[in-house]
């Protein structure tokens, strides 16, 4: 029983982490129709100019404040975020204005293999860290229950609030902000908005922001846990089962499609694994998600597609 | 003013429906096509041939494959390394089950392996569209990418999930020489271009675009989507299968699973989308430029560079290479969304009324 309950919570972290990266997701695809591959590409940038702004602010001001270093680079790093969602606004999506979605499926994969050259190129390619002094050791629970405890993570547990923090605070900012109300109305009906006055356009960079920041906290969380590489710009891949599942219009779809992914890769792999071999959790999402859309194409709680054919 | 079909009068449906209906194309590629097979292994050195001619050819059955999927079809789909894998590997296990299986009936069967894998993957398509087939395709890329490395049986019990071959021959011919390799890949190329070309403007190929443009009216006029869809999906996956087979035979000749990785698949869609969407010259086209690309980047780079002091590392490269791979595909799909192959017939037609501007 303690072992189960070890992975279900093993699982309901690591699923976090994947709603993180499937929010980033919905968020650009609510509110522009656009489904952006590119999200992993910009975690990988975001997560290698945190890193490698940690390293090079000390050098350069001479601060020895390791907190210091780290919130300036975080904030150096988001704002190259918030210069990318503009840059990429203005030079490729204005462009492609009233295309269909694939593509646009096919000019993310297009900013996204970019994206992984040029963060490669000015940052560097091998392996970086991240240290925000995130605690190593594990933490047991429920001694008196269960014998030797419950084993969670410390990292993970930081990592499933950091989470919920950013999820609620996205949550305020659409629900409660005119820029949210006006994101949620582009989202609703791009001419019906437009025709109202809102500005499409700038409605379209606010949104790339959003996702930038949904991007850089993702890249700080992985990163510190995985270290930054090439293989980080892999993981919006591993989160593509997530949306699909919990319906590629909905947030709180991709928070629970992302719980839901995660225990079933966890469960998978320790009860599954052993019968027909190790390394099936990368496929098998994939899967959930295949026989998922079958037959509910919309995902949990996508809006419903109607389609004549 | 030589480029111009006045007086060409076709008197039969026959001529009027030939593929190539103005003489002097037909004089060109028959011209292109002796070429091909007789001067350019006389002219092309050993590395010209295995490191440029032959991976360009390969590359461009399989873009040939995907696009009768994505461009005549309007399938998108991620998952092309993997039909590739599975054609490769499939052939590899005929090989190795039924010795003295001729190559020719070993790929054909390692197609076949990637047809069924592809309508395997391809039911799907029947419920879901667009962006949600994408992400059903990329399942096809981890299952196959997984099954190879894990399931040792596929690979003939080899731990890294690598394998290698070696004697092979066609008709009794060895295919060992790389002058041998050239005119097999060659031959093949002609043989499954000409193959659909014919597929794509005959009843099959129309359904297709059909399904493409607007499925919709395309079912209101009584095309059946399910037959439409899997068969694109059947024969882009042969197709792709076969180039699969020939790229780890003839170009490889020893793999890894890695070989037909995620990237392979996006680098073979962004090859179909600078040479063009729908258009059977563009594959050619786009397998030209993703081979020359690196080649040319590797010699340019650091002749422009070097003025400024600027040491370009391999690495370095290699990510200019996807720079420039991102750049190009973003600007193609903005300026020219029907690739290469666009420009090739606005330039043809420009030269059928040269002189005059109309």
């Amino acid at each position: 029983m303690a072992f189960f309950i070890e992975i279900l919570i093993g699982g309901l972290m690591a699923g976090m982490l994947y709603a993180l990266v499937g929010l980033g997701f919905v968020l650009i695809f609510k509110a522009s129709g656009v489904f952006n591959f590119a999200q992993g590409a910009m975690v990988l940038l975001a997560a290698l100019a945190m890193a490698r702004f940690a390293e090079w602010i000390p050098q350069f001001l001479g601060l020895q404040s390791k907190v210091l270093a780290n919130v300036l680079a975080f904030g150096l790093a988001m704002a190259m975020m918030f210069v990318l969602a503009w840059l990429i606004e203005r030079l490729v999506l204005r462009y492609l204005v009233n295309q269909d979605g694939a593509t646009l499926l096919l000019a993310t994969l297009g900013i996204a293999s970019f994206l992984e050259g040029m963060g490669q190129s000015i940052f560097g390619s091998s392996v970086y860290k991240i240290r925000i002094g995130m605690p190593k050791d594990p933490l047991f629970l429920f001694n008196s229950t269960f014998e030797g405890g419950i084993m969670v993570n410390q990292e993970d547990l930081i990592a499933a609030v950091i989470a919920a923090v950013l999820v609620t605070l996205l949550a305020l900012f659409f629900q409660k902000t005119t820029s949210g109300r006006a994101l949620r109305a582009v989202a609703d009906d791009h001419m019906a908005a437009q025709s109202v006055g809102i500005p499409l356009n700038r409605m379209w960079v606010i949104v790339w922001c959003v996702a930038g920041v949904v991007a850089t906290v993702t890249g700080m969380i992985w990163g510190s846990k995985l270290g930054v590489q090439f293989s980080l710009g892999t993981i919006a891949l591993r989160a593509l089962p997530v949306v699909i599942l919990g319906g590629l219009t909905s947030i709180p779809g991709a928070i629970v499609g992302g719980l839901i992914i995660g225990v079933g890769e966890k469960m998978s792999e320790v009860y599954l694994g052993p019968i027909i071999g190790s390394g099936i959790e990368i496929w098998f999402a994939y899967v959930l998600a295949l026989v998922f859309l079958l037959f509910r194409p919309q995902g949990l709680f996508g809006e419903k597609i109607i389609d004549r054919i | 003013m030589f480029y111009r079909e006045n007086g060409q009068y076709k008197s039969s449906y026959q001529a009027d429906q030939q593929i190539f209906p103005v003489t002097q194309d037909r004089v060109v590629i028959l011209v292109l096509v002796v070429l091909a097979f007789a001067a350019v292994p006389m002219l092309a050195s050993d590395y010209l041939l295995r490191a440029i001619i032959i991976p360009f050819l390969i590359m461009s059955m399989a873009a040939i494959g995907i696009n009768i999927l994505v461009g005549y079809c309007g399938q998108i789909s991620l998952g092309s390394g993997a039909f590739m894998a599975v054609g490769a590997y499939g052939t590899y296990n005929v090989m190795v089950h039924f010795p003295g299986i001729p190559l020719l009936l070993a790929l054909i069967l390692g197609g076949l392996c990637a047809t069924f894998f592809g309508i395997l993957f391809g039911l799907p398509s029947l419920r879901v569209k667009g962006l949600y087939l994408a992400v059903t395709t990329l399942a096809a890329q981890f299952f196959s990418d997984w099954i190879f490395l894990r399931v040792a049986w596929l690979t003939n019990y080899s731990t890294t999930g690598g394998v290698s071959v070696s004697g092979l021959e066609v008709f009794g011919l060895p295919l060992s020489s790389t002058w041998a390799k050239y005119w097999f890949a060659l031959a093949m190329v002609c043989l499954i271009a000409l193959l659909s070309k014919n597929l794509v403007r005959g009843a099959l190929g129309r359904e297709w675009m059909a399904i493409r443009d607007m499925d919709v009216a395309a079912v209101v006029i009584g095309i059946r989507p399910t037959y439409a869809k899997l068969s694109a999906f059947a024969v882009s996956s042969f197709i792709i299968g076969v180039s699969g087979a020939l790229w780890g035979f003839i170009h490889l000749s020893a793999w890894e699973p890695a070989a037909f990785s995620v990237d392979m698949s996006i680098r073979l869609l962004f090859m179909v989308i600078i040479g063009g969407m729908g258009s059977i010259m563009g594959g050619f086209f786009g397998a030209a430029f993703v081979i020359v690309l690196p080649i040319a980047l590797t010699q340019l780079m650091p002749l422009l560079l070097d003025p400024f002091g600027i040491r370009m590392s391999t690495a370095g490269l290699a990510h200019t290479e996807l720079m420039v791979f991102g750049g190009l595909t973003v600007w193609f799909l903005i300026v020219e969304p029907h690739g290469l192959a666009r420009l090739w017939s606005i330039g043809r037609q420009k030269l059928r009324i040269w002189p005059f501007p109309h």
